[in-house]
């Protein structure tokens, strides 16, 4: 009797796997590898629900795109390297064209991923993370780090610093402090910093905090002795409630703190309580619930109770845009690959990278997607897998997230002559001819 | 009835100390191996080689370096990722800065300076022990990975600290794929095993266990403390450092200081812990333990899924498969102390007896 059930049920596993691929024909798969459990859930959960949340309301509203349903699988990486590699093994092959595109949601990920991802013919959008020389297409034909980059990001910070002073000549002098994780993500802005502190003559601190950043009396204390007129914040999860409740004791005036983008969410600021009010951040999504496409997903995906999120007050938080920007940037990289290579049909990975490679998301076509000021325009090619570099700057106000100032530029010519470099010095360790952008094929 | 030893005369002593004195224990090994090397190279596909088999082997020579310090010289380590992190940064340098530095001559580098840094930081261990030794021994943790940090040379100069395993090749012949990694990783750690299983057999070993069981009396036959307490450090941090020169060329070909953190150590430790301390295929059975369970439980939730036609919050899923494991491990503990290669140890010698126990 017993063996009778084991063997209906190992039938209808078989079943079930058939049904999935005999369904398959119109389907377009993307992995859903993020994390929900760990010290760093809140980001992975949240961006992982921005992005499925858009690619439920797509195939809700308009049955997929052109008729090709999106369809995803969870796989959790724990922020972890090794599991990381595993989820994405284990999604490479997915009927019926494979991974679309991968996120890996961790720089440690990106970085172990570049070369598997390249071989495999897998595109990695790191949106906002992952290695920065990424940028140069013609090394990493795989890899977009897409919108901005951490060294985009520096200079803007540096930028908006002398607009608060009164212009580029003000910085001379003045002091900045650099309080970041130690891990490689935090170590990325230092080598740009200063490049520009040699150019602007200001005075660079660098202050380590080690992971995971819940002890920081000593970093703030130094602080309070070299007395910084700015401090920029590098971190990441607890650290940053951690730094602003520090800064706050030793009496640092917290508008005068500017965090990364990955401090710069409700997470971070929240179990600050009062010590995070005025604290500025950088981002390249803008929070709310209240652009058109938010609004779609509301209706087609969360009033027909199909939401990611338990928790509705996380709707439209940063995490939650940012995941559905990533979205926005996903399905109309697949949307202009169908229209080049047979609309209504499922592409492959190659295909994708064309894709996005060929993405062009201007303002016009932001505002049919009912996502102005959500995210910048944003425009790849060949040379440049970044697309924008656009950054803009937000302050908390105690209880919400306030945009303070329009889609900054980043300094070009300075990241991009940076990004060259460290692309070619790997080119040469891992003897690749970079690709010819004049004469580009699939 | 198959697994029985009567009949099987030994004449010579050769014969009686051979390394698997049983006949169906020989058989078993070289199927194995035969599997290992020919039937599993022809069947897997990419999954099993990257994901599965190649980090399980890798965390397996990390668990045996550690099992040969620990296990058979009774000297508590929580320097593990320290010793590995070396190796990988090692070989890297060596393949970087010694032109035409064939890639074994890199791995051997790696494992040597290894081995160089943990008689470094074993001296204390002539002075203290047990607990106060981990604390110790922790010390190479942190410093290794500050000294990795904080010098730009030993990173190349890399703005992040991330370094990317150069080409291989062997002879000539390129190892890219994920199948000639695999193997080459199997031959790696094959070799390195079977010299462990025989060192452990040798004087060397067993003055190794001569000290674990108890120092002063191992001292006062005549056993030298200080060589063999930094010898038991030396081989053990040599494993460790081919097993994370291995690790960042033949299972993630990027590596970052932060892989190699304490909570790496940790899991070394707690895989030599399950598997078996003092056991060669205890660092096996502990590394499959530790690496493989996760995944499966993970499967597991996801055909439960599927069965029941139920749809679980993901997040309660995933929390609720890092209950399930730490509870086994609690329940494997309390069963069984000495770890899975003592029920194995127990399972063969209930087959021995097996149909007619006494």
């Amino acid at each position: 009797m017993k063996r009778t059930a084991w063997a209906a049920a190992a039938l209808s596993v078989v079943a079930a796997g058939f049904s999935i691929t005999a369904s398959a024909q119109k389907e377009q798969f993307v992995p859903a590898n993020f994390y929900w459990v760990g010290p760093y859930a809140p980001g992975g959960s949240g961006f992982g629900g921005g992005i499925i949340d858009y690619m439920q309301m797509i195939n809700e509203r308009d049955g997929g795109i052109n008729g090709v349903k999106l369809t995803w699988e969870k796989c959790e990486t724990e922020y972890n390297n090794a599991r990381g590699v595993e989820c994405y093994e284990r999604e490479k092959k997915h009927p019926p064209t494979g991974a679309t595109v991968i996120h890996p949601l961790s720089t440690g990920i990106t970085y172990s991923l570049i070369e598997k991802a390249t071989a495999d013919h897998i595109p990695i959008i790191s949106m906002g993370y992952g290695r920065t020389s990424a940028a140069d297409g013609r090394v990493f034909p795989y890899v977009f780090p897409l919108i901005t980059t951490y060294w985009s990001q520096a200079t803007v910070m540096i930028k908006f610093i002398a607009q608060k002073m009164g212009g580029y000549d003000k910085l001379k002098g003045k002091k900045i402090a650099l309080v970041y994780h130690d891990s490689a993500y935090g170590k990325e802005p230092i080598p740009i910093l200063t490049d520009m502190a040699k150019e602007y003559g200001y005075e660079l601190t660098t202050l380590a905090v080690p992971h995971p950043g819940n002890e920081q009396q000593s970093q703030w204390l130094q602080v309070r002795q070299t007395k910084p007129d700015w401090v920029i914040l590098w971190g990441w999860g607890v650290m940053n409630p951690t730094a602003l409740k520090s800064a706050a004791k030793v009496g640092y005036p917290r508008d005068h703190i500017i965090g990364v983008w990955w401090s710069g969410a409700e997470e971070d600021v929240l179990p600050a309580g009062s010590a995070a009010k005025g604290y500025i951040s950088a981002g390249f999504n803008a929070p709310g619930s209240d652009y058109p496409v938010m609004k779609d997903i509301k209706k087609y995906v969360y009033d027909k109770g199909k939401g990611e999120f338990e928790d509705k007050s996380r709707f439209g938080s940063i995490y939650h845009t940012r995941g559905v920007v990533a979205g926005i940037v996903t399905v109309e990289a697949i949307r202009l690959a169908q229209d080049h290579f047979g609309k209504g049909k499922p592409i492959t990975g190659e295909q994708m990278r064309w894709g996005i490679e060929h993405l062009d998301i201007d303002n016009n076509r932001l505002k049919q997607l009912g996502a102005v000021n959500l995210m910048p325009p944003i425009k790849v090619s060949c040379l440049d897998h970044e697309g924008s570099g656009l950054v803009k700057f937000q302050q908390w106000d105690g209880a919400k997230w306030k945009v303070i100032t329009d889609w900054m530029e980043p300094d070009r010519k300075l990241v991009r002559a940076k990004i060259e470099q460290d692309a070619s010095q790997y080119a040469k360790e891992k003897g690749i001819t970079p690709r010819d952008c004049n004469n580009d094929s699939l | 009835m198959l697994y029985r030893e009567a009949g099987q005369f030994k004449s010579t002593y050769a014969a009686d100390q051979q390394l698997f004195p049983i006949l169906q224990d020989r058989i078993a090994v070289i199927a194995l191996l035969v599997i290992a090397f020919i039937v599993v190279p022809l069947i897997g596909n990419q999954y099993w080689f990257s994901a599965i088999i190649t980090p399980l082997l890798v965390l397996s020579l990390a668990a045996l370096g550690l099992n040969i310090l620990t296990g058979y010289a009774g000297q508590l380590s929580l320097g593990t990722a320290a010793f590995m992190a070396v190796g990988a940064f090692t070989a890297y340098n060596a393949m970087l800065r010694i032109p035409h530095m064939p890639i074994l001559g890199a791995f051997a580098i790696g494992g040597l300076c290894a081995a160089a840094v943990g008689i470094v930081f074993g001296l204390p261990s002539l002075r203290i022990k047990g607990l106060y030794l981990a604390v110790a021994t922790l010390a190479a943790q942190f410093f290794v990975l500050w000294a990795i940090n904080r010098i730009g040379w030993i990173s190349n100069y890399s703005s992040s600290g991330v370094i990317t395993a150069q080409r291989m090749e062997i002879f000539g012949y390129p190892i890219e794929h994920s199948r000639d990694k695999y193997l080459l990783t199997l031959a790696i750690v094959a070799v390195m095993a079977l010299a462990a299983k025989n060192l452990m057999r040798s004087e060397t070993g067993r003055a190794f266990m001569a000290i674990r069981d108890m120092d002063v009396a191992a001292s006062v036959i005549g056993i030298p403390m200080m060589k063999t307490k930094l010898l038991a450090f030396a081989i053990s941090s040599f494993y460790c450092g081919v097993a994370g020169a291995l690790y960042a060329y033949c299972y993630l070909g990027t590596v970052e200081p932060e892989a190699f953190t304490l909570d790496l150590s940790f899991r070394v430790l707690f895989m030599i812990i399950i598997g078996g301390v003092g056991s060669i295929l205890g660092s096996f059975l502990g590394a499959a333990f530790i690496t493989l369970f996760p995944i499966f439980l993970n499967f597991i939730s996801g055909w439960m899924e599927a069965l029941l036609r139920v749809e679980m919050s993901h997040a309660v899923v995933s929390n609720a498969e890092a209950m399930i494991f730490g509870g086994l491990i609690i329940f494997f503990l309390i069963v069984e102390p000495n770890g899975l290669a003592r029920l194995w140890q127990i399972a063969k010698e209930k087959l021995r007896l097996w149909p007619f126990p006494h």
